[in-house]
């Protein structure tokens, strides 16, 4: 209130100015060290894993073999069981989590009214807050019964089990983001298109599914690396046998799991160890590949097409 | 509004009583939750013509566009009361088929919106909807792109490109497109709120030559703010003020001797 404040040069360097400055630093350097904590990661994962990769091992035999015995006294370091058990799972996973996932997200952007709409949302946040070890445990004791049960199989651990969970797992996440993309699509589209008579449901599949593609894209891909990394619910419901699978009731193995599961039991520096990063650095490769196709989709497509 | 005006407007309809005008409002009333849009509006669109709205920003013109195909009843809250007679039919009614009636009125906004599909696919989209059978011949598909866009001028300039996005065009190929867009399913009205507003003075000429091109083809009510247009590309004229139908007349009438006050200071620029 004094009046000195309206004599002040107007470069003046108040508490305000220096308030800002440091809030500019800190922002900046809490930025900075968050990718330097990426980048740290990624060093030290490959440098861990890299040398087993140059000397121990040929790539032809990690890819190609699917025996993983790392503690037999003549190791075998084959990953192509593991993948193999990642993918399926993960596959499994996205073909349950896309239609939900989509159909909930166009159910709740396009067609439930206000409070409606709001109740779905916050079910669907709760849902994707669920501790995966939750999701690990449904899977052991309610799920597991119920596959032996119906489909009259001996074990109830397997693809299927961890696909159904993982799928279950992703959907809330994907949901959310494929709204998010859903009620980005401008709505002079869905106007444009009703008044020439397109009824809400041609709305939504001639319009406003392709103005949301590329968002709806990255939803998919996102869910995809989600399921990738997940480890804890994968390992308490696949069954945990390293195998090619046959079928959706086999028992398999997750990198991830894999990981978790012998990290803690190998000698720092040894093959095993370092075979374990090397399952990290290939994770860490294809997890940051499906993130960046995601993130071209949904930029790069709208400058081009 | 005035007794005289509702007097005028049935001159302009020429064959009274035989057909029914395109657009006829009875006492037409809308709130937007407590807020009254538009108030007692009558007013008679005669078949064929083009006829302009025009009044300050804010009187309503929009709203009144927007209930002759009850697209402004898209957000919550809006009541009405009144009636409004589309081409003879009560649109109010309780069987009128909505998807029937944005199919004979098609709308031009003022900010072109060509869907995020193919130019082709943005010129064929009334025509996919209102099409029952699953696959319509393709060469008859075909031929309606073909003469939308060569009915607004623009299939020389697209015709390469058919299934580049429609989104790239300039914004007055894009506002031709939108008005492309609606021809193929053989709309009887066309309304147009301001179409040349976000346009530059070369794309608003084309547009209004467009405009004029499509007169007598089809029943046209244009919004506008522009005096000069309405005065060039209209043939009968309203005048909105804080929601009521001031002055209805034609055009030439209105511009030379304006029954109101309230008309003549508008046209004369003294309102925003
Ligand atoms: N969706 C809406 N909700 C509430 N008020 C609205 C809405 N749309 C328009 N209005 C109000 O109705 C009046 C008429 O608006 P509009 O028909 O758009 O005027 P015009 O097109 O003549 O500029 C304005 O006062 C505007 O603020
Ligand atoms: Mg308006």
């Amino acid at each position: 209130m004094r009046s000195t404040t309206q004599t002040q040069a107007p470069d003046a360097r108040g508490v305000a100015w220096y308030l800002d400055k440091a809030m500019a630093y800190l922002v900046f350097g809490a930025g900075v060290s968050a990718i330097l904590l990426i980048v740290g990661i990624f060093v030290f994962i490959t440098k861990e894993g890299v040398g087993f990769v140059w000397d121990t091992v040929d790539l032809g035999q990690f890819f190609g073999s699917p025996a993983w015995r790392p503690t037999s006294d003549t190791p075998q370091y084959g990953a192509l069981a593991l993948i193999a058990g990642t993918a399926s799972v993960t596959g499994l996973a996205m073909l349950i989590a896309v239609p939900f996932s989509l159909g909930a997200a166009i159910y709740i952007a396009e067609f439930a009214g206000g409070t409606q709409r709001e109740a779905l949302k916050i079910l669907i946040e709760l849902l994707a807050a669920i501790p995966s070890v939750v999701w690990g445990f449904i899977g052991l004791s309610v799920l597991n019964p119920l596959i032996i049960e119906w489909f009259d199989v001996p074990v109830g651990l397997g693809i299927l089990n961890a696909g159904v969970i993982l799928g279950l797992m992703a959907a809330p996440i994907m949901t959310t983001i494929a709204e998010d993309a859903l009620r980005a699509v401008p709505d002079g589209y869905r106007e444009a298109a009703e008044a020439m008579g397109a009824t809400r449901w041609q709305v939504t599949w001639r319009v406003v599914l392709p103005g949301a593609k590329n968002g709806l894209t990255a939803a998919i891909l996102l869910g995809v690396g989600r399921g990738f990394g997940e480890t804890m619910a994968v390992l308490m419901a696949s069954g945990h046998a390293v195998q090619l699978p046959d079928g959706v009731f086999d028992s398999v193995r997750a990198l991830t799991a894999t990981i978790a599961a012998e990290l803690g039991e190998t000698a720092v520096g040894s093959d095993h160890y370092q075979a374990l990063f090397t399952l990290g650095i290939l994770l860490f490769v294809v997890t940051f590949a499906i993130n960046l196709t995601a993130d071209l989709v949904v930029r790069g497509i709208s400058n081009k097409d | 509004m005035t007794f005289g005006t509702s007097r005028r407007s049935t001159t302009c309809e020429g064959v009274l009583g035989e057909t029914p005008p395109a657009i006829r409002t009875v006492g037409l009333n809308l709130w937007y939750g407590d807020f009254q849009a538009l108030k007692d509006v009558e007013i008679e669109v005669p078949r064929g013509s083009i006829t302009g709205m025009i009044g300050p920003s804010g009187c309503g013109k929009s709203t009144l566009l927007r209930c002759v195909t009850r697209i402004v009843e898209r957000v919550g809250g809006v009541r009405t009361t009144g009636g409004l007679q589309v081409l003879g039919h009560d649109i109010y009614a309780p069987d009128v088929e909505l998807v029937q009636l944005r199919k004979r009125v098609g709308m031009v906004f003022q900010r072109p919106n060509p869907l995020p599909l193919s130019i082709r696919n943005n010129v064929l989209f009334g025509h996919a909807i209102h099409t029952t059978s699953v696959r319509g011949a393709k060469a008859e598909r075909q031929q309606l792109l073909e003469s939308a866009l060569r009915e607004v001028m623009l299939w020389d300039k697209v015709k390469d490109r058919l299934d580049a996005r429609a989104i790239d065009l300039s914004l007055e190929e894009q506002q031709k497109l939108c008005i492309a867009r609606l021809l193929p399913v053989k709309p009887s009205i066309l309304l147009m709120d301001e179409p040349c507003s976000a346009l530059d003075p070369d794309g608003t000429a084309a547009i209004e030559q467009l405009i004029w091109s499509l007169r007598g083809e089809y029943t046209i009510l244009i919004v506008t703010h522009n005096m000069a247009q309405a005065r060039r590309a209209t043939e009968q004229c309203a005048f909105m003020l804080g929601g009521t139908v001031v002055e209805y007349s034609k055009t030439e009438t209105m511009f030379a001797s304006p029954a109101a006050k309230r008309t003549a200071d508008y046209i004369e620029g003294r309102y925003g």
